[in-house]
């Protein structure tokens, strides 16, 4: 290891004690300590885990938001009646903190217009209407040459496939990985803990696509100066830390680590911690202490793309749940509306049934099934009759403190909550930390009282910053 | 395909554990210790659970009818301040001064403050306290444990008209069991020096209030309790260990005067106190830290009660005290935010 790395963040020396055990317990787990303090254990229902990810066909109509990504919205490059090829840029990006946009396939656009959106609103979409013959060759490249390529040219080679943080940040990928200059950075994290229950995406990209994973993680260090990746991976993913240990290079410069399975692991202060042993402050980002995180998935795609010079046009998706008849992980091409998604993957009919894009912890319910697959979701869960959450009386706060036991931030959500029934947001932000608040949820799914803190939450910041703004 | 879309909230998935399921278990935990104390006490200690359990389910049903608020009955928490109330009470302590103090312990200590969850003390001692100052003698009238006829016959305490003063039993109780003196251990200890040796503790043949005398089985419901997840255990640990200390300290200090840490452990309420009643979520600190602060304050305060206090028994106001702090406790024990360094407050 070369000098760059402070004494205090050097490789833990008892890696070789946690490594696992030949029959797939971890041996001298009783001094396995290397973890975020509080969290839950919530039933990991990883069923998809064990089977190849498929490949869906098309739609054939996609809906493609302009707005996929945090940032100002791709500005499209192509009108009504156009004709595009698989792979060709439809959107170009506006600004640094924005990303362009690829036909998923080929075909011929049909409208630029409103459509309806996950998070509620409707918003500016490309319609695509694809032929029927279109093939999974991708007519359009950009092939440069990403050996010899310098940082500059890397992060700008990122923006232009349109990639972003695929774990369901959607931040751009190369606007995480511009370091400002006053900023050393030593470690990437590669963040494969994949902590929500239900998800496997993640899990079968480590164990599919190792190699990509390694490529991707290489160009990300060069890319911001890093000396060494560790990858983290939560112990109930063994297989796919033996996966990537196949594939490490020799230089030693990649490692990958096994991690406590809890949630949320994979929050990026969370992983940091368990990994390396220090706390990011509140209010600052991984960069303040040398450190970039970036996911499994996104590095695992920029590794399949960036060398070919093609951009995102499609993500994998791990569509499950019990409302589910054949769940799995499929490839799905950006756009591919919910509906034709979920026929695919055999919904059950039932009566009552929640659909949530991304994980059960902090995913999104939505209420049309017209909204489409974006860069964001990693996953689709169908939850039956039987498996929606009964509506439950929600009584007031009985003080047990079980929120205060579980909240990774060292929140108190007990008070936060019963300042939120008072309304007394000003408190909750300045003496309670509010803003340190991720909404892991946490706290909301030990609650006896069934308080829906979390919701409470985001109600307040969403008051204090239209308060400040 | 039109299927009804549910739209919820994050987290889609929970624990699973309520409020009902909390309350209800430490019920559960509660019956075995009402159940020994009906086998020590009898007839009179049967009807005094039953009584005051009951007056505390009418009062608070009473109290939410008043209120226009939909019953809260199903959440046990109203039959667990009735049967602690009534274990911690003399078990021939007269029906209807056990229904007052029920009233008063759902009234005062907890519909007046909106009932559960925003009560500031804990019910059961209030309604304790309050009959403590209201009925003095009555309070400290005890009656034998192990009589020959406690199945055939009440005490002559129980069945005291209302609004009158219950009749002098000390020729009855000497009757009942010879040898009775009336003094429980503490008492003993304080006027008499004389220790009540822990044998006598571990099989109930002590005086005493309805509950407090079988200290395995409430340290075996307590630990079912902290085992699944419904109680505490650095609580009562906290006080339990605290009050030892004390103990060990003026024992060391002066032998002759103070009794050893497990006579302070057994006798009185502190049993049972610390097990159940100051490990009620609602008046105790939520903050990790703040509990064992709350713990340690409780057990010293007691101690101090006991020996250098007026009463004889000083867990119920220790408590109170404790429970009246919990928001001070909390306010200065918040937890350290993640990424804080210690010793600075952003």
């Amino acid at each position: 290891m070369k000098q760059g790395i402070p004494f205090h963040l050097k490789p833990r020396s008892d890696e070789s004690l946690f490594t696992p055990h030949p029959n797939g317990k971890r041996m001298f787990s009783f001094f396995h300590r290397h973890t975020f303090a509080r969290g839950v254990h919530p039933d990991a229902h990883k069923s998809t885990a064990g089977s190849p990810i498929r490949r869906m066909p098309f739609a054939s109509r996609m809906i493609l938001p302009l707005a996929q990504h945090i940032g100002k919205p791709a500005v499209p490059l192509v009108r009504a009646g156009e004709e595009v090829v698989r792979g060709q840029p439809i959107a170009k990006a506006d600004g640094f903190l924005s990303v362009p946009i690829h036909a998923p396939a080929d075909g011929v656009i049909e409208a630029i217009e409103l459509k309806a959106s996950a998070r509620g609103p409707w918003v500016e979409s490309i319609v695509l209407r694809v032929y029927e013959a279109s093939t999974q060759q991708v007519g359009w490249s950009q092939p440069c040459d990403i050996d010899n390529a310098s940082p500059r040219d890397i992060i700008q080679a990122i923006q232009d496939s349109g990639m972003v943080g695929l774990g369901g940040a959607t931040f751009p990928s190369h606007a995480k990985l511009t370091v400002p200059a006053e900023h050393k950075i030593h470690t990437l994290i590669v963040n494969g803990c994949e902590c929500e229950p239900y998800l496997t995406c993640d899990h079968r990209l480590m164990l599919e696509y190792p190699a990509d994973l390694m490529i991707g993680t290489r160009l990300a260090m060069r890319a911001i100066g890093a000396e060494r990746a560790i990858i983290g991976v939560e112990d109930n993913k063994l297989d796919a830390v033996e996966a990537i240990r196949r594939c490490l290079p020799a230089d030693g410069r990649i490692t990958v680590q096994v991690v406590p399975t809890k949630y949320p692991q994979g929050a990026e202060k969370m992983l940091i911690k368990s990994l390396l042993g220090v706390e990011v402050p509140p209010g600052k980002l991984p960069m303040h202490v040398g450190v970039v995180v970036n996911n499994v998935g996104t590095l695992a795609q920029l590794g399949q793309l960036l060398p070919a010079g093609v951009g995102l046009t499609e993500r994998v998706v791990t569509v499950t749940g019990p409302g589910i008849n054949k769940p799995g992980d499929y490839w799905v091409p950006i756009g591919t509306p919910m509906r034709t998604v979920l026929e695919w993957a055999g919904v059950r009919d039932v009566d009552a049934r929640e659909i949530i894009l991304g994980g059960p912890m902090m995913g999104q319910a939505v209420a049309s099934l017209d909204v489409p697959v974006t860069k964001g979701v990693s996953g689709i869960l169908v939850f039956d009759k039987l498996h929606v959450e009964a509506e439950r009386k929600i009584w007031p706060c009985i003080k047990c403190g079980e929120c205060v036991k579980v909240c990774p931030m060292g929140l108190n959500p007990s008070m936060l909550g019963m300042l939120a029934a008072r309304r007394e947001y000003e408190a909750m932000g300045a003496a309670y930390h509010l803003g340190d608040c991720f909404e892991c949820g946490c706290c909301t799914y030990v609650c006896p009282s069934h308080i829906p803190l979390v919701q409470q939450f985001r109600v307040a910041k969403g008051i204090l910053r239209s308060k400040s703004a | 395909m039109t299927p009804r879309i549910e739209l919820r909230t994050s987290p889609h998935v929970v624990q699973g554990g309520s409020v009902e399921q909390i309350m209800l278990h430490v019920v559960l935990a509660l019956l075995p210790i009402a159940a020994f104390s009906v086998w020590q006490y009898g007839l009179s200690a049967l009807a005094s659970l039953v009584t005051v359990t009951l007056a505390c389910i009418g009062s608070e049903r009473l109290f939410n009818r008043l209120a226009g608020k939909p019953g809260t009955l199903t959440d046990w928490s109203a039959t667990i301040t009735g049967l602690l109330l009534a274990l911690s009470l003399p078990p021939a302590f007269p029906l209807w001064m056990g229904a007052v103090a029920g009233f008063v312990a759902i009234a005062l200590g907890k519909a007046l403050f909106g009932g559960i969850g925003y009560n500031v003390m804990n019910p059961a001692l209030v309604g304790r306290a309050f009959v403590q100052a209201a009925f003095p003698v009555a309070i400290t009238t005890w009656i034998p444990a192990f009589a020959p006829q406690r199945f055939s016959e009440f005490a002559p305490t129980t069945f005291t008209a209302p609004l009158m003063q219950p009749p002098d039993i000390s020729a009855w109780a000497k009757q009942a069991l010879d040898g009775f003196t009336g003094a429980t251990p503490l008492a003993s200890w304080k006027f008499d020096n004389v220790l009540t040796t822990p044998t006598d503790f571990l099989t109930g043949a002590v005086t005493a209030s309805a509950g407090e005398t079988s200290a395995i089985l409430i340290l075996l419901s307590g630990g079912y309790l902290a085992a699944r997840g419904f109680l505490d255990w650095r609580i009562p640990a906290a006080i339990l260990g605290s009050a030892a200390l004390a103990a060990l300290l003026f024992q060391w200090l002066d032998p002759a005067r103070y009794p050893d840490p497990l006579f302070v452990l057994l006798s009185g309420g502190l049993m049972l106190g610390a097990v159940f009643m100051a490990s009620d979520m609602a008046t105790s600190p939520v903050t990790p830290k703040g509990v064992w602060i709350y713990g340690a304050l409780i057990g010293v305060i007691t101690v101090m009660i006991r020996y250098f206090g007026g009463l004889t028994e000083g867990v119920m106001y220790a408590i109170l005290i404790g429970n009246a702090l919990t928001p001070l406790i909390d306010q200065v024990t918040q937890p350290k935010l993640f990424g804080q360094t210690r010793g600075k407050r952003a």
